[in-house]
């Protein structure tokens, strides 16, 4: 069994004559937390569009693989399948709940396959079968886990767009991590949070990684948390990558803080301050 | 080869009145992103006054054709404009920012009214005139006795949608008021910071849609010699397919899907069968969606993810 | 109006205060009057003021008709000024949305018994109305429109797909029923399921090339289906009797006993006066299974995956994607479902008249059945039953004002629409709940793209 679950090799993604991504290579390790940061407009949301499936890379390779050994090529896996058969779970730079369902039906959606099954395609639901009431009780119950564990549980049944900025990011991550995913990729979950949030986040995701056995991906502003919890950072610019390597690697390489010192102040200063 | 090119004259008239009708839809779509559905309606508006003001002005003792005919499209444009800003004014400004199904509704409704307006106002039956314009062109003289023919009115049709196209383009891309349009198309509420009046924008497009579309009714009773109060309906439904064959929201998307439907139904009815002409329109359009959902001109809805 | 020097007042309430004088006074009521009339004189100038009509000798002939574009005139000034007052009296548009809390808790509770209350009311109707064949007859009409709101409910209101071309698959369902009765004699309890499927298989099929379209894209496509459907059924006259229809349509029976007078009439073998109107109540009692039926296989979709992933998608198609949802399969299903009750109510439509042509069929019908979903509440099974009884009751009521009643019908649906874009129901019942079960305000809930 390999130990690298996502092995993403020479990925190129041209839009019209603008290359955003470029021969880019780089391996995320299994049950680690692998960050993919770099300055605005530096591909990494193309990057994650081309892993979960919405944008077809122009060239390259994608390769996941499961703990039992699966191999999944995601850049000819379209759309849902990606989700459905190669477990790959994400979340959305700027939230995307469903805002006219509760809190507890934001994870009943996402659990749909499983329940899809155990409902016989809808057949044995209909007629009120005891094994799908059984099959949706075990799906309500691993909701609650999840709101549980985001600290939602008092506002499952509320709607979800009524819910507070950092409430609607922590259960994105829930909903995502309904799908029960192998690797659950997150595009910015710390942005628009406060320190004390962030916080919270970073505990959160190293639970997934330590309990749940989920790999993780993500892509993040805020170098504090990317610091705390990442176990390899992979830094990228213009489409292609810059540095690679454990957080205090990545941060002392000066082509990085030159990376960012040349695309925004602030966020090289962030970089350099979070190290001391 | 002479009957094809009759049918493509004939063709190409029909789809000037289609064209006409479609950039009222496509105008109102791309800046209030609403289906007009009493469009069709405002065009029926259109062919009646068109054809009332003719008649009181021949009984009026005008002889001068050229002259009814520019004070019957100038009285045509002016009134329908109106009717156009009423629309606007009662039934979808409140809605303006309402979810998309509510003025869509009200559109219906408003198209309802419309069409049962005219039918208690000036009666159910189908009203004829004589032919106003007569004469044309023999342009070929066919060995099998088949002449090809391009009468006057199609030449004025032609000319006058040419013409009126040419204005149209003039004013929303050099005018001021274009440029509000163009302005309040992309962002609304940015336009209003600039100083848009975006009410009167938006109420301008209506009346210069509904002007356009008077002409096209104007041309329709020229043409084919009549009107009734149904006729908005069916007439709406092939100009509004034709805007989004275009694709909506295209001005030259509208034209070019509107004489593409002209053609089809004339050729259909040509060469096939007259019943199904509306059907093949009709197929023509789910068909071009599949490969190209946004139609032929429509800008590709880039989904951000 | 003198603001104190030392507070400057803000600049927002300070226009709104002037804007607030101006808008009051009679001189701007009265100026505001004068346009409304001015515009009426216009626009009814020719219209109203001239009425034309085909002679005897086949000219146009016409005649002025000034008195009557006077006293329009005359009505648009006086109504102007009256609803400008009523503006002001009531108010500001923005503050007359705000329900008081306890009026609130009325309508929840109202809403609560409402549908059981109705429920029996609708079981109860032949028996106290049994004389009155009009109601009877009116009542099986609205619960046809409830069955067919509650199908289009779910394409609509549920998966958030807008269909301008329901009638279609009414269409289907009507003309298999009547094909299959006519031609190979089959019973209505055969055919009922048979139109059904056919309606659903005419859905997925539709369902196909739109998949991939949005928003007014797919409205047009929808309502060209619609159109092509109709078209097809005037024109294809060796199938379908063209313009003339299909009449000789067999009467349901009573599972094979017919409702006739015959020595074997179901009245005959009950040995009961045999009576029209029992017909009329067994149609009633029909539809009302059908359309409860409908009712129920929805309400229980919604709390299957199916169904949320429906309303998922209405709400965001993107993340369902990254949920691993089919997008292809939820919309078909969505679809063929929808289609299939519109075929049942077809079916039904056809025993019921007996006959049935194109005429049934039009984009009236579509457009009818679509502000019975949004005037309801998208979404809400209990709004399309009020919009239903509002809508056909409505239209009943002006039957008196004959030619005068689609012009009251339009006026209807507009104001129904300024006054509640969002439908009469207001709200949306979550599927599965932990503690409470709390309503979700309609303004959060998404209308879908497609």
């Amino acid at each position: 069994m390999s130990e690298k679950i996502l092995t993403v090799d020479r990925l190129t993604m041209r839009f019209g004559g603008i290359v955003a991504v470029n021969e880019l290579s780089f391996a995320a390790e299994r049950r680690q937390i692998t960050a993919l940061i770099g300055p605005n407009g530096a591909g990494k949301t193309t990057v994650f569009n081309c892993i979960t499936g919405f944008y077809k890379p122009t060239s390259g390779a994608i390769r996941l693989v499961h703990d039992d050994g699966a191999v999944f090529a995601l850049e000819r896996l379209g759309d849902f399948r990606i989700s459905k058969q190669a477990k790959v779970a994400r979340t959305f730079q700027n939230i995307r709940l469903f805002p006219g369902m509760t809190a507890l039906e934001n994870l009943m959606v996402a659990q749909h396959n499983a329940l899809m099954r155990a409902s016989g395609l809808t057949f044995l639901g209909l007629i009120g079968a005891p094994s799908w009431r059984e099959a949706e009780r075990r799906a309500i119950d691993l909701a609650t886990v999840w709101l549980k564990r985001v600290g939602l549980l008092d506002r499952a049944d509320e709607a979800a767009g009524n819910l507070p900025y950092g409430d609607q990011r922590r259960l994105e991550i829930a909903r995502a991590m309904c799908t029960e995913p192998a690797l659950l990729c997150l595009d910015e979950p710390a942005a628009g949070l406060n320190a004390r949030e962030s916080g919270a986040l970073s505990d959160l995701l190293l639970a997934i990684r330590s309990d749940c056995g989920t790999s993780v991906l993500l892509i993040e502003h805020d170098m504090s948390v990317v610091m705390e919890i990442s176990d390899h950072v992979v830094v990228m610019d213009y489409g292609v990558k810059i540095a690679e390597g454990t957080p205090q690697h990545v941060r002392d390489d000066p082509k990085v803080i030159a990376a960012y010192l040349g695309a925004d102040e602030e966020e090289a200063i962030a970089v350099m301050e979070s190290g001391s | 080869m002479d009957y094809f090119a009759q049918q493509l004259i004939n063709g190409l008239v029909l789809g000037s009145i289609y064209g006409l009708i479609a950039i009222g839809y496509t105008m109102v779509y791309g800046i209030v992103g609403m289906i007009n559905f009493a469009h069709g309606d405002i065009f029926m508006i259109g062919g009646f006054i068109a054809l009332i003001s003719f008649l009181v002005l021949v009984s009026f003792g005008l002889t001068a054709v050229p002259l009814i005919l520019l004070i019957v499209l100038l009285v045509a444009m002016a009134i329908t404009a109106l009717y156009g800003w009423t629309v606007e004014r009662i039934a979808y400004r409140p809605l303006r920012h309402s979810f998309r199904l509510a003025p869509m509704l009200s559109a219906i409704g408003m198209s309802f009214i419309l069409t049962n307006f005219s039918q208690v106002a000036q009666g159910a039956r189908v009203k004829p005139v004589p032919p106003i314009i007569t004469g044309g062109y023999t342009l070929h003289e066919g060995a099998s006795g088949f002449n090809v023919q391009l009468s006057n009115i199609q030449i004025i049709v032609v000319a006058t949608t040419v013409v009126l196209l040419a204005l149209f383009t003039w004013l929303v891309s050099r005018t001021r008021l274009g440029r509000d349009m163009r302005a309040c198309e992309q962002d609304q509420t940015m336009a209003a910071l600039l100083g848009v009046d975006v009410d009167r924008t938006i109420s301008f497009t209506f009346v210069i849609g509904a002007a356009l579309a008077a002409v096209a009714g104007m041309m329709y009773l020229l043409y084919y010699g009549l009107v009734d109060f149904f006729m908005g309906f069916v007439a709406g439904i092939k100009a509004f397919t034709a805007a989004v064959l275009g694709g909506i929201g295209s001005l030259p998307g509208a034209m070019l899907g509107g004489l593409l439907i002209g053609l089809i139904e004339t050729f259909w009815s040509a060469y096939f069968s007259v019943e199904y002409k509306d059907v093949a329109a009709f197929s023509i359009l789910i068909v071009v969606l599949i490969f190209l959902p946004t139609g032929l001109l429509g800008r590709p809805e880039v989904e951000k993810v | 109006m003198s603001a104190p020097s030392s507070a400057p007042l803000p600049a927002p309430s300070h226009s709104q205060n002037t804007s607030g004088i101006a808008t009051s006074g009679i001189a701007f009521i009265l100026k505001k009057a004068v346009i409304s009339a001015f515009v009426a004189l216009v626009l009814f100038s020719l219209m109203i003021g001239v009425r034309t009509e085909a002679g005897p000798e086949g000219h146009l002939i016409y005649w002025t008709r000034f008195g009557e574009l006077a006293a329009i005139v005359a009505i648009v000034f006086g109504g102007s000024i009256i609803i400008e007052l009523l503006r002001q009296w009531i108010g500001p548009s923005g503050a007359g949305r705000l329900v008081p809390p306890w009026l609130q808790d009325a309508a929840d509770l109202i809403g609560r018994w409402l549908a059981p209350a109705l429920l029996v009311f609708a079981i109860l109707i032949p028996v106290i109305f049994y004389d009155q064949r009009y109601i009877l007859d009116l009542s099986i009409l609205v619960l046809t429109y409830v069955m067919l709101g509650w199908g289009l409910n779910v394409v609509v209101g549920l998966a958030g797909l807008l269909d301008l071309g329901y009638v279609a698959f009414y269409a289907v369902g009507a003309y298999s029923y009547a094909l299959l009765a006519t031609n190979f004699g089959l019973s209505f309890w055969i055919c009922l399921p048979l139109a059904g499927i056919l309606a659903a298989f005419w859905g997925v099929l539709l369902g196909f090339p739109v998949l991939r379209l949005r928003g007014d894209y797919l409205a047009i496509v929808t309502l060209a289906f619609g159109e092509i459907i109709r078209l097809v059924l005037i024109n294809w006259q060796d199938l379908t009797g063209g313009p003339n229809g299909i009449t000789g349509i067999p009467r349901p029976t009573f599972f094979g006993i017919p409702l006739s007078n015959d020595d074997d009439g179901l009245a005959a073998k009950l040995g009961i006066e045999f009576s029209p109107t029992h017909r009329v109540v067994f149609l009633f009692y029909l539809i009302l299974a059908l359309a409860l039926l409908t009712n129920w296989v929805t309400i229980r979709l919604r709390r299957l995956p199916i169904g949320r992933a429906w309303e998922a998608l209405r709400e965001d198609e993107v993340a369902c994607r990254a949920l691993g949802i089919n997008i292809t399969t939820t919309k078909l299903t969505a679809f063929a479902t929808g289609a299939m009750f519109g075929g049942f109510a077809g079916a039904f439509f056809a025993t019921r008249q007996g006959f049935i042509s194109p005429e049934s069929f039009t984009f009236h019908e579509s457009a009818l059945v679509l502000a019975i979903v949004v005037l309801g509440g998208m979404g809400s099974q209990l709004g399309v039953v009020l919009a239903a009884i509002a809508m056909i009751g409505g239209f009943e009521l002006f039957r008196g004002l004959d030619q005068y009643r689609m012009l009251v019908f339009g006026f209807a649906m507009v104001l129904l629409m300024i006054w509640r874009p969002r439908g009469l129901v207001g709200h949306r019942a979550p599927t599965v709940f932990l503690e409470k079960n709390q309503a979700i305000s309609s303004d959060l809930v998404k209308e879908g793209h497609g």
